[in-house]
């Protein structure tokens, strides 16, 4: 009968494995090394005035969304009616940064769609994008008042994502780190 | 057939060549090593079963570019690899670095083959133990004449 234990154990231990690895959800969703630690800093043109700036020290003082965005990204076309839907709610500032674009095609975006930011810089270049280790428009970080990212999102955002995954945290004060 | 094999060279040669920027990154050979070493190593987080050296996708594009900028500017390769391993993680490396969080993986092969190696070793002992099949024969036999 003992014979038994041994492969029995080892089974049983292999599904376990296999078990957690199709519950993991998506695969390729990378968790990012900036969880707990403060956002890069970044000084970008905005998109609509090329003039002007933004940067880490706007979004300092404040929670806040910085999501990462693209024309050509079919994602970011699926969550755009909930980012309106939350900046209409007015209950957190908005950033954009407008990753591997042109400005014309951004712009008529905007215009089109309707402008959720309170501002978007613009990453033509994607030099950014790298800094905060982007991989794949939208992906969209929640930064706390002193500059720590607390969680990152990969893909277009959902009342669902929304409600689990960033809710829980702006409650705790972005303190939850 | 002939056709058909001339179709298949064309697109051979074609296809890899307009892809990538194959041309040269830098004129000392041993800058242009370092490079292509490192670009090989580096896998495409948007195409995770490519290096950025395979990869044409814009992101593997633009690693490729920051790496240029970096061996320019005279970084060593520890810490090109630092700068993508603190944007992307450890599993923007082929080859993670040996720190407590990857050690396991280093590790696993070595435990996996001592494992097999005890189990192999504990059931060839036990089956050396037991009597062979003709002797059990000859013993049955003397059984059953007497």
């Amino acid at each position: 009968m003992s014979r038994y234990v041994l492969p029995l154990l080892a089974v049983i231990a292999l599904i376990l494995f296999l078990m957690v690895g199709l519950k993991r959800g998506d695969p390729r969703a990378l968790p990012s090394p900036f969880i707990g630690k403060p956002a890069p800093q970044f000084e970008l043109p905005t998109l609509k005035d090329p003039s002007a700036t933004i940067g880490s020290q706007d979004l300092e003082g404040n929670l806040a969304l910085v999501n990462v965005w693209a024309t050509w990204c079919v994602g970011c076309r699926a969550e755009h009616p909930f980012l309106l839907e939350l900046a209409a709610k007015d209950s957190i500032p908005i950033y954009g940064i407008n990753w591997r674009d042109t400005r014309p095609e951004a712009l008529r975006w905007i215009d089109q769609l309707g402008d959720p930011y309170i501002a978007s810089g613009f990453d033509g270049s994607g030099r950014v994008g790298i800094d905060w280790g982007v991989y794949g428009a939208p992906e969209t970080f929640l930064v706390s008042a002193d500059g720590v990212v607390l969680h990152k999102h990969l893909g277009p955002l959902s009342k669902e994502s929304w409600e689990s995954d960033f809710v829980p945290l702006i409650n705790g004060g972005g303190a939850a780190q | 057939m002939k056709r058909l094999l001339t179709l298949l060279v064309v697109m051979l040669a074609v296809s890899p060549v307009a892809a990538i920027d194959t041309g040269k990154a830098f004129d000392d050979p041993v800058l242009q090593a370092r490079y292509e070493k490192l670009i090989s190593e580096v896998r495409c987080l948007k195409c995770q079963n490519q290096s950025i050296k395979d990869s044409n996708v814009f992101l593997a594009a633009d690693l490729r570019r920051e790496i240029r900028r970096l061996i320019a500017e005279g970084k060593t390769d520890p810490e090109i690899l630092d700068f993508l391993v603190t944007r992307y993680g450890e599993f923007a490396l082929y080859r993670p670095r040996t720190t407590g969080k990857t050690l396991i993986l280093w590790l696993a092969p070595f435990l996996l083959v001592l494992f097999g190696g005890f189990a192999m070793f504990r059931v060839l002992s036990h089956r050396m133990s037991m009597p062979l099949d003709d002797e059990i024969a000859v013993t049955a036999d003397k059984g059953s004449s007497e």
